[in-house]
């Protein structure tokens, strides 16, 4: 039996690119980055990175929440009109 | 295991836990319909990065049995994980007792923002005491169930609470879960805003606010009842934060200061009681 039709397939960006649903944007202020990880767990969309000396959003997938401005204890993040 | 541009809103505390299921190696899900299924995508498309169930709310366990039988009938390696809401966890209450009685060997994570969220925030039992929701709009009148206490009755192998507020002892419980066998239960905390109707940066605040100020308990039993360390302070009242901090959310705003003293001492006697199985 082919259960193909009622078998869902992966999709990145299920409910389109949701970085239209922002109002505000994330901004990293690099420098002051202690590479703690918090916003990377926390964030809902799972759209951060940190790397060497940077910190990487996905802005095509982040929603504009602010919870990674809220959970960094360096106030690396900044929270910006779009 | 959730991809990035799923249809949870901003801030939502349920795709906070799913992500964490990257901590359980090669996990089946099986959702009953709340939030949760919308999440995990509209068919013909999945925002799950692995297989997932969509199944009626009281087939919830039965289901979750039956593959996790089945997957060792066939001797493929899986977790099934009945990853439900709290609605969900009252409406397949039955099945969910009749397996951890069996002790079927399954994984069971509850995400409980304290309504009927996908419905339009109907109370459930999980919903907190005077807490506003459509169908309790001066507040609930009845107390909250402690679902974890009745599961660490049924005694199961593993029963935790956590919290998104919490979220490295949030992954440490699920890891553990995932590599032990038997009836294993998750009950996390998860403060929605729009249905509690705060602000969506402050779904993480919220959460610890909870636990601070003594109102969400985060355990572990594991054949021994103990306080997790994230948390463990605030058995005495006087590390406590003011209840009031916490209760800074609109379900709460027509509260008097009587009936938030009327909470607090709810909140007492949940520590008295957990406190008499430690
Ligand atoms: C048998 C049945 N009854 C009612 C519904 C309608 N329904 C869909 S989701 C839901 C509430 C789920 O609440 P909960 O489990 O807490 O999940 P949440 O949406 O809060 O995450 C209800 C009642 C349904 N889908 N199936
Ligand atoms: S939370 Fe702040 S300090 Fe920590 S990694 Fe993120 S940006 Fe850097
Ligand atoms: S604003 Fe929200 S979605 Fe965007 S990066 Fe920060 S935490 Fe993630
Ligand atoms: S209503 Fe709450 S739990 Fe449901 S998707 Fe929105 S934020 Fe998440
Ligand atoms: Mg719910």
């Amino acid at each position: 039996m082919d259960l193909s039709p009622i078998i869902s397939k992966k999709t990145v960006a299920s409910a389109g690119e949701t970085g239209s649903w922002r109002n505000y944007r994330p901004a990293v202020i690099a420098e002051l980055c202690s590479k703690c990880r918090n916003c990377v767990l926390y964030c809902p969309e799972g759209v951060i990175s940190v790397g060497e000396n940077s910190v990487e959003i996905d802005y095509n997938f982040c929603k504009g929440c602010g919870i990674c401005k809220e959970v960094c204890e360096q106030r690396a993040i900044e929270i910006v009109p779009e | 295991m959730i991809l990035p541009g799923n249809a949870s809103c901003q801030g939502c505390p349920i795709s906070m836990a799913m992500r964490c299921l990257d901590e359980i190696s090669k996990p089946v899900l099986v959702i009953p319909a709340g939030c949760s299924t919308v999440i995990a995508g509209l068919h013909p498309k999945s925002a799950m990065n692995g297989p997932v169930v969509h199944v009626p709310f009281p087939s919830t366990h039965s289901v979750a049995a039956g593959l996790s039988e089945a997957y060792k009938r066939i001797g493929v390696k899986a977790n099934v994980v009945a990853w439900m809401g709290d609605g969900a966890a009252d409406i397949g209450f039955a099945a969910l007792s009749a397996s951890a009685a069996r002790k079927d060997d399954l994984i069971t994570i509850v995400v409980d923002n304290e309504a009927y969220m996908n419905t339009g925030t109907q109370a459930s039992l999980s919903t907190f005491w005077k807490a506003r929701t459509t169908t309790s709009p001066a507040g609930k009148t009845e107390e909250r169930r402690n679902l974890a206490l009745i599961m660490l009755a049924h005694k199961a192998d593993y029963v935790a609470t956590a919290s998104v507020g919490y979220i490295r002892d949030l992954r440490r419980k699920f890891r553990k879960a995932g590599v032990m066998k038997g009836f294993r239960f998750i009950h996390v905390h998860t403060p929605c805003p729009p249905g509690w109707k705060f602000p969506s940066e402050k779904t993480v605040d919220v959460a610890r606010k909870a636990v601070m100020s003594g109102a969400w308990i985060l355990w572990e039993y594991d054949g021994k009842l103990k306080l997790s360390k994230a948390g463990e302070k605030y058995a005495s009242k006087e590390n406590r934060i003011p209840l009031e901090d916490y209760l800074k959310q609109g379900r709460f705003s027509h509260l008097s200061d009587e009936e938030i003293r009327e909470l607090e001492q709810k909140i007492d006697e949940d520590w008295e009681l957990l406190l008499r199985f430690s």
